[in-house]
């Protein structure tokens, strides 16, 4: 227990380093734009292909669920988009993206412990946390809100694909479900919650990395502990969150 | 020249360094010298601020550096340059970046002012069409030497070299041990290098301070190492077979 405070206390230091003014503005931009590609865009693919899948399965599986003929079929499309706009594109994405992205920051940086090149950005007078953290904070939590949308969309996609393709259901009912009883506000939260969900990510799993000590076993060690730690933090955010917006 | 006065570190409760207060000088090669685990690499890591001490002052000339803010010291820094004991080149960055690095960071040069410098840098470590590669190409000794010319980009003060000569060939060492000793007298900088070889102490040992259990045993220069009379200091200089024949024939 006492670990756990220590460990939270050490993170809250690491961020009050990492939200310093960036030493070159010019710099900053450039390294932003790359972390765009590497903490967004390269996550387009599997983003893509697990959110069609999923929202195929949703539509197959909501549709057998409703097999009282008092229900009418259009409530299909309806519960394929609550839920993938609810909980699959922002909370079940997160998680996807915590494995693929955060393990690659732990140990992207972890490595950079153990070589010293972090001492030696120290040494120059950069700081380190400010120079390499924070660029991959901003980009993902500015950018891959977008990757929540994507999701969502392509998510609705998968379901069509299943309503053209079996006799499950008709496009028409379908495309009538999605239209049902549309709330806005629902988008908003999926956005903030991805993005409090991608800050989570970049910061706890660099928090990871930079933290590491000893040799590469250990650098794998802090990147498996990244994971799971922003897993834990993304169900308990996920719940404080939707318990204070909805 | 670079003062420590008392200091002390210790990693939970235990002690590294204990009351060492050397003074390293001005256009000298300063060597620190001490068996494996003896705090070689804690005093320099510790020296530059990269280990916050326990107790004890750190002067750079007339600043005191231990009691320099976090802002003032990264000011500081700009005139230190340090190569590590494992080279720790940027691996997301060519040769060429790494060296324009502290460039980038913090001078207003154009790119061409700052092709140049990174050229002179290679020149003066006798490399040559390496720019392009990336470190995980270059072989050990070659990546010393773009430490080396990395912690030289910005016409450093004071320079700090942890192990230079550590795993490359005696020939090899030499000619990096060469190489900063030439760079501290022509830039006139203060230059502190951690070493286990007796080799570079005879090579380039202007000023030779002696480590054993993180406290302070001797200092001096290499001429007068053999004659010491320090039981821990023999041990270290007399360990090779070579050395005890030399001493004998004296
Ligand atoms: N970060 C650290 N945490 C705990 N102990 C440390 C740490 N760094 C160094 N030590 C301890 O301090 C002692 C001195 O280590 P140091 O690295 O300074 O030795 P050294 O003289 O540089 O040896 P070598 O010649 O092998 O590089 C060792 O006993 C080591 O275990
Ligand atoms: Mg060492």
């Amino acid at each position: 227990m006492y670990r756990i405070f220590t460990l939270i206390g050490q993170y809250f230091l690491l961020m009050n380093n990492v939200f310093k003014k960036p030493d070159r503005s010019a710099v900053f931009w450039k390294q932003f734009v790359q972390e765009i590609e590497k903490v967004g865009l390269s996550s387009v693919p599997i983003v893509a292909i697990v959110s069609v899948f999923i929202g195929a399965v949703i539509t197959i599986q909501a549709s057998y669920n409703i097999s009282s003929p008092l229900i009418p079929k259009a409530y299909v499309g309806f519960m394929t988009r609550e839920t993938m706009l609810l909980e699959f594109s922002s909370t079940m994405i997160a998680l996807v993206l915590a494995g693929k992205i955060g393990s690659s920051i732990a140990s992207e940086i972890g490595t950079m412990r153990i070589t010293e090149q972090i001492d030696a950005l120290e040494i120059m007078g950069v700081n380190s946390a400010n120079y390499l953290i924070l660029p991959k904070i901003t980009a993902a939590t500015i950018f891959n809100p977008l990757l929540m949308l994507m999701s969502f969309i392509i998510g609705l996609v998968g379901g069509w694909m299943i309503a053209l393709t079996t006799d499950i259901i008709t496009p028409a009912h379908y495309i009538d479900g999605l239209r049902m009883e549309f709330k806005s506000f629902y988008i908003v939260y999926g956005l903030i919650k991805m993005a409090v969900f991608n800050f989570i990510i970049t910061s706890v799993s660099a928090f990871y990395g930079y933290n590491a000590s000893g040799g590469s076993r250990e650098v794998g060690r802090s990147a498996t502990n990244g994971i799971v730690s922003c897993s834990l933090c993304i169900l308990i955010f996920n719940l404080i969150l939707t318990h204070v917006l909805l | 020249m670079i003062k420590a006065n008392h200091l002390y570190k210790s990693f939970e409760g235990k002690p590294v360094l204990q009351d060492v207060s050397v003074v390293f000088d001005e256009n000298k090669t300063n060597l620190i010298i001490g068996a494996s685990g003896s705090g070689k690499t804690v005093l320099l890591k510790s020296l530059v601020g990269l280990h916050d001490v326990d107790a004890g002052e750190i002067w750079f000339d007339d600043v005191l550096y231990t009691a320099q803010s976090f802002e003032q010291k990264k000011r500081l820094r700009r005139q230190i340059g340090m190569l590590f004991q494992g080279g720790a080149l940027f691996d997301f960055a060519t040769v060429e970046e790494n060296i324009r690095f502290p460039m980038d960071m913090f001078t207003d040069w154009s790119a061409e002012e700052k092709k140049e410098r990174v050229h002179f840098c290679l020149q003066r470590v006798q490399l040559e069409n390496v720019e392009q590669l990336y470190p995980a190409a270059l072989s050990g000794g070659m990546q010393k030497r773009v430490g080396i010319a990395r912690a030289i980009a910005l016409n450093p003060r004071y320079l700090f070299c942890d192990e230079p000569n550590s795993g490359l060939d005696p020939r090899t060492s030499i000619v990096i041990d060469k190489l900063i000793h030439e760079i501290t007298h022509d830039f006139k900088i203060t230059t502190i290098i951690n070493t286990h070889d007796m080799n570079s102490v005879m090579e380039i040992g202007e000023k030779v301070v002696f480590i054993h259990n993180g406290i302070k045993h001797w200092e001096g220069t290499a001429d007068e190492i053999f004659h010491t009379g320090n039981a821990e200091l023999d041990d270290f200089v007399f360990a090779s077979k070579m050395a005890r024949e030399l001493k004998a024939e004296h």
